[in-house]
């Protein structure tokens, strides 16, 4: 089990990070996680992005997930919003994919053209 | 799937589509009783008798009914093939019981993989749903309450990167072997 110490250290450098931001004003990611998705690596894609998150110290994403959207063969899949500027749905992703997606799309706003969904 | 945990990231899923806000996950592992069992008991709106006769033929189940579609009959015939067997009990509006078992040196039985990465992953998405979580492996047992981790940090979510760093790692069991 975690210690008391660091989960409290952890809340109180949250809480005074996340300011006064609002839910609509947070990048979202959603993971397609029914049976498709996990059966296509839907877990380790959410592990990624969650590792990925923490190491560029990205605290106001909100991940989470989605079941079965129809499209089975272009899981996982990953649909990303950003405010002010829409929504995108990413396919086939795996761990790689989503390191470049956080880099080039979360972080610096530009979309990974060559991995979206049409 | 090649993973166990992968199959029991799946029936959490099922759980959590079915609005369950109580899970509990049970897994027992012995190597001298040459067992390996887990349940997954909800208490979402669970099935009829006609939905849960279907819930493991993979061809049985439309678009609407596809929360217990192929995944289930994966496991079905994962676990009779490992000298083992699926079984599920529901009753509409209280709630579904999985329970899987496999011979544990069976050849065939998959390992059980990541299963840290499972709950953690499950838990990212489901803040509201309290699950817990025993493990007995070997005559060892591991107890994890995502309520009780959750109130010792202060109301803070497994969203937050650090605290899903955390979490993952107070799911590891020790005995890895």
């Amino acid at each position: 089990m975690a210690s008391l110490e660091e989960l409290q250290k952890i809340k109180a450098e949250t809480l005074e990070k996340m300011g006064v931001r609002e839910a609509q004003d947070k990048i979202k990611i959603v993971v397609g996680m029914g049976t498709c998705g996990i059966a296509a690596g839907a877990r380790e894609v959410v592990l990624t992005i969650m590792d990925e998150l923490a190491k560029r110290k990205l605290n106001d994403v909100v991940v989470s997930q989605t079941g079965c959207i129809g499209m089975c063969a272009q899981e996982p899949l990953v649909e990303i919003s950003i405010p002010g500027s829409g929504k995108v749905l990413y396919g086939k992703m795996d761990p790689m994919k989503c390191r470049q997606v956080i880099a080039q799309h979360v972080v610096n706003g530009i979309p990974v053209s060559e991995w979206l969904v049409k | 799937m090649e993973e166990l945990s992968l199959h029991i990231l799946d029936i959490l899923e099922n759980a959590r589509e079915a609005g369950a806000t109580k899970i509990l996950l049970w897994i027992r592992e012995s190597r001298q009783e040459d067992v390996l069992k887990f349940k997954i008991i909800d208490n979402g709106r669970g099935m009829g008798k006609e939905m849960l006769q279907k819930a493991c033929d993979p061809f049985a189940t439309t678009r609407r009914t596809r929360k217990v579609g192929l995944g289930l009959a994966m496991l079905k015939a994962t676990a009779e093939a490992c000298g083992g067997g699926l079984r599920l009990v529901s009753c509409p509006g209280k709630g579904t019981r999985v329970e899987a078992s496999f011979q544990y040196s069976h050849v065939d039985r998959p390992p059980m993989g990541n299963l840290a990465g499972s709950i953690g992953v499950f838990l990212v998405g489901t803040q509201s749903i309290h699950l817990r979580y025993i493990h007995r492996k070997n005559g060892k047992r591991f107890v994890f309450d995502s309520k009780a981790f959750l109130k010792q940090a202060g109301g803070l979510s497994f969203q937050e990167p650090r605290l899903f760093a955390l979490l993952l790692n107070s799911l590891e069991i020790e005995d890895k072997d």
